[in-house]
């Protein structure tokens, strides 16, 4: 296939940046969005210029780390699927190709499609966890919780912290993946004692990011690699709610 | 000079020895934790709870990885599951039994202190993963669920769906976070090491280089661990991540840490074949699948029909045919190399010839085709994802894949290397599976290693260090190795050839499959030490890489990973050349049985082999740890 890219290229943070466009003649159906990436940077390496920086590292999406916006939409075409698992089958000969990072004014660019996401770990750092330390634990089994309830809480635990829900927000606002894993915790038997507590804290820190507000457009869920379901919003909604409640 | 090593056990009958090790071992005030740093490279299973658990006890941790977040090591893709002897299905199971079956597993080359420990400490490992939050599968009742394993006769494995290895993670890593958020944990994410630096015969620190901007940092501590995970992306293809390598442990190799058993590596049978040149990575696809998946490839190696159309006759089932006992279900390392066998045959099937089918119509057509969605459907979506085939009307297509890193650093009881003050823990050590790993036993041991055996062991060696002032980077240790990083790079730059560090990766990677894989002969391997020798003087010159050091640079990075492969690759083949026997993933052809199985030789190569580093590549030293056994009587594996 012949595939023309238009990539954005930003030296660092404090660039300017640009699309420049690049042409490929013969990608392979079976390849993967970023074996395609791959191919473009050893033509590039070769020719003497600098190759596209991209985030990338398991390939298998699983680790999040990947992610790029393909054609203004983040992860590409493929629903429930990561850049790394997205082939270039879900392309035509021809096409043309638009890639650029996954922005918000909390995802500073570090160089062309790579951004830094760290503020997500700050957001679970406030409180995304059970406060219990090594020797501490129980039993496993003398607290049971219910096949439905390990099922529903998986669903929410299954992020990926990828961001792209994220890119896609016209508010830059990480409620998908906070509310994630506020869900989560507060489903378990374990979790659910600091959940008053660790709402408060991580929607404040999500604040302080500098991701914003949510509106309900519900992009997120659309382009999140892990269906995620914004029902876990309203739960976060709900669950910081009540602690002001009950703080007041 | 060669020397034997001794790795002093503790008193006592096996089920006693670590009790007695954890009563006797020295200990740190509250108050003195404070003033000690440690420094852990790792944010795995093994690195994250480690991390995390010494930070709860007070000391303070510099953490480091080279990923954006510590969450994505690859412990995250991890898949089937995580073994604890908690016999929970009354099913007969017992610390001793799965001491016993990891011990055999292992071909009987691991340490049997160590390897009864792992199976000691499983049942806390599932103990806090639930306490934290870990989302573990559940029965109906709501007590937890459990599934059988590769080469076991019990059900001790636990999981959560097919992402047992990042809902693990994320419990050790939301651990970690808490600990920074306490302030007693430092995280430096995108930092990747470049050395360790030595200072009077003790580890008291790193170069690291930011990835982020180039710049080369000093870090200083008390102590030093490397939970660095495995190396098997050396082959270039592989199930590892892209950015997995030997770095860190090459690098403590070249300060003077032992390497063991470098060559042990696993090869997974059922993994996605490569398509094309362009490959960059294998996926791995669940080895349960075998469960209901008949293996089979055409008997005719000109076949050009579609599967569908080649009748039973013309069809070769081999596995089935070979161990009619165990059939589709023989043990990785059996399975894998049946396979290679067929495709060297010629009887390879898919467009390069390099894979076997894996065939699930009898089981669709006994079971009808929704139970089988039910108990693969998120693999066959998988499936269809990557190669865009429809696996419920065609047979996929499979093929092994380099997995699973047995050797590593070598290191004591108490998880020290040979350099004191440098541990190593996780799949960057050598210890607890011998030849071969069963499967779901290796989170197991990053867990254990991380959470229950480092806080003791690192503690132990700390008690000694409360004097010691906090390590000053100025040293002259530090200048000399940030030094020699520097001109490294620059060596790397200055190069300026023809060929991307990638290239070189892909040309190694085949050449240590071919013949330091599967299957391994003495004349394959000296062939291969004399070409990665030549690819090694060729890297020197003919280098391409593109940029500066002060910046963000993955090819330089990869540059780096290369180079030190390059080097591993050679010790890897001299270590599988001096083992004339073989055991576990180690196939020797010239040692086998008349039916073609391995044939291990107790008498002369019942040792791990912990190579010391002489300052060439080429000549390393064979120190031998001979391997006692007080409990356990060696016998033969056998599947057939
Ligand atoms: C696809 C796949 C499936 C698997 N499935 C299973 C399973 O079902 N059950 C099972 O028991 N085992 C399984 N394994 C094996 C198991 O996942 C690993 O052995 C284990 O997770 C290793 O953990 P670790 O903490 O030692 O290393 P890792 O999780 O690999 O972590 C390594 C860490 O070191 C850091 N690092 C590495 N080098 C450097 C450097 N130079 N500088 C700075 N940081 C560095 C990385 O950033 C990372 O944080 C699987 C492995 C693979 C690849
Ligand atoms: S909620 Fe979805 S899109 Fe957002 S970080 Fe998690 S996996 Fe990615
Ligand atoms: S590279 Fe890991 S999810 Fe894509």
């Amino acid at each position: 296939m012949k595939i023309t890219l238009k990539i954005w290229r930003q030296r660092d943070a404090g660039s300017k940046g640009a699309f420049k466009e690049y042409h490929l003649d013969d990608v392979s159906r079976d390849m993967s969005f970023l074996e395609m990436l791959d191919t473009l940077n050893i033509k590039l390496i070769k020719q003497g210029e600098l190759p596209v920086e991209f985030d990338h590292d398991c390939r298998e999406g699983i680790c999040g780390q990947c992610g790029v916006m393909i054609n203004g939409i983040a992860h590409g075409p493929l629903k429930n699927t990561t850049t790394c698992q997205l082939h270039m089958r879900s392309f035509k000969d021809g096409d043309t190709i638009y890639v650029e990072p996954f922005k918000a004014a909390a995802f500073p660019i570090v160089r062309d499609l790579k951004v830094n996401r760290s503020a997500l770990d700050h957001i679970i750092a406030a409180g995304g966890y059970v406060s219990v330390d090594t020797g501490q634990a129980p039993e496993a089994n003398s607290i049971p919780i219910t096949f439905e309830q390990a099922e529903s809480a998986f669903d929410a635990a299954a992020c990926i912290g990828c961001g792209a829900c994220v890119a896609s927000c016209k508010n830059s606002s990480a409620a998908l993946f906070t509310s994630a894993k506020i869900s989560h915790l507060s489903q378990l038997p374990q979790g659910d004692k600091e959940t008053s507590t660790r709402v408060v804290s991580m929607v404040n820190e999500m604040e302080e990011e500098g991701f914003g507000f949510c509106t309900n457009t519900e992009a997120c869920q659309v382009e999140c690699p892990e269906d995620i379901s914004v029902l876990n919003i309203a739960r976060m909604n709900y669950e910081y709610n009540k602690a002001r409640l009950v703080k007041k | 000079m060669s020397k034997t090593i001794k790795a002093p056990v503790p008193e006592g009958p096996l089920v006693e020895k670590w009790n007695n090790y954890k009563s006797n071992a020295k200990l740190v005030s509250p108050n003195n934790r404070k003033k000690l740093e440690v420094i852990i490279v790792g944010t795995g299973l093994a690195g994250a709870s480690a991390a995390a658990s010494l930070a709860e006890m007070g000391y303070n941790v510099k953490s480091f990885c080279f990923q954006d977040s510590p969450r994505r090591a690859h412990s995250v893709a991890a898949q089937g599951g995580v073994n604890a002897a908690k016999n929970y299905k009354n099913d007969g199971d017992s610390v001793y039994r799965m001491f016993y079956d990891t011990l055999k597993g292992g071909d009987f080359r691991s340490r049997e202190a160590n390897t009864y420990r792992l199976a000691e400490c499983s049942a806390s490992l599932i103990d806090q993963a639930v306490a934290q939050g870990v989302p573990f599968g559940r029965e109906y009742g709501g007590y937890l669920r459990n599934r059988s394993f590769g080469g076991v006769q019990v059900s001790r494995t636990f999981y959560a769906r097919g992402q047992t290895g990042q809902q693990l993670l994320l419990g050790s890593y939301q651990a970690l976070l808490r600990q920074q958020h306490a302030g007693k944990v430092k995280l430096y994410a995108r930092h990747e090491m470049l050395d360790v630096v030595i200072i009077d015969g003790k580890a008291r620190g790193i170069i690291a280089r930011n990835l982020d901007t180039g710049k080369i940092e000093r870090h200083g501590a008390h102590t030093v661990v490397l939970a660095t995970g495995g190396f098997g992306k050396i082959y270039y293809l592989s199930t590892l991540a892209m950015g997995c390598n030997a770095s860190a442990i090459w690098r403590a190799h070249k300060k003077g840490a032992y390497m063991a058993n470098p060559s042990w590596t696993q090869i997974h049978p059922t993994s996605l074949p490569q398509s094309g040149e362009h490959q960059s990575k294998l996926t791995l696809m669940s080895e349960s699948l075998r469960n209901d998946g008949r293996i089979w490839v055409p008997i005719d190696k000109n076949e050009t029909r579609l599967p569908g159309e080649i009748p039973e006759e013309d069809r070769d089932y081999y596995l089935e045919r070979k161990y009619p006992s165990f059939g589709n279900l023989a043990p990785r390392d059996i399975s894998s190399r049946a396979a290679k066998e067929q495709i060297d045959l010629g009887k390879g099937v898919g467009p390069l010839k390099n894979a076997v089918y894996l065939d699930f119509s009898r089981a669709i057509k006994e079971y009808e085709k929704d139970v089988i969605a039910e108990r693969y459907g998120n693999l066959f979506t998988m499936y269809k994802k990557i190669t865009g085939i429809d696996a419920y009307k065609e047979p996929m297509k499979i093929s092994p894949a380099a997995h699973f890193s047995m050797g590593g650093l070598w290191v004591d009881y108490e998880l020290m290397t040979s350099v004191p003050g440098l541990f190593a823990i996780g799949e960057a050590n050598f210890s607890d599976h011998g030849a071969n790993r069963l499967g779901a036993n290796s989170l197991l041991q990053a867990c254990v290693d991380g959470y229950f055996i480092l806080p003791y062991t690192l503690q132990n060696f700390l008690a000694d260090q409360i004097n010691i002032p906090k390590t000053d980077v100025n040293h002259p240790a530090f200048e000399e190795s940030e030094r020699l990083v520097k001109d490294q790079m620059q060596s790397f730059l200055n190069s300026k050839g023809k060929k991307t560090a990638e290239e070189f990766h892909k040309e190694l990677g085949k050449e240590l499959y071919d013949k330091c894989g599967l299957l391994r002969t003495k004349e394959g391997l000296e062939k291969a030490i004399e070409n990665i020798k030549n690819l090694r003087e060729e890297y020197k010159v003919n280098l391409l890489v593109p940029g500066t050091a002060e910046e963000v640079n993955s090819e330089l990075e990869k540059a780096g990973r290369v180079s030190d492969y390059m080097e591993l690759a050679e010790l890897m083949c001299i270590d599988a050349l001096q083992r004339e026997e073989s055991c576990g993933a180690h196939f020797r052809a010239e040692y086998q049985t008349k039916e073609g199985e391995a044939k291990r030789d107790d008498e002369n190569f019942c040792y791990s082999a912990a190579w010391e580093w002489t300052g060439n590549a080429s000549s390393p030293v064979l120190n031998k740890e001979p391997l006692v056994f007080e409990t356990v009587k060696p016998s033969v594996r056998s599947y057939k």
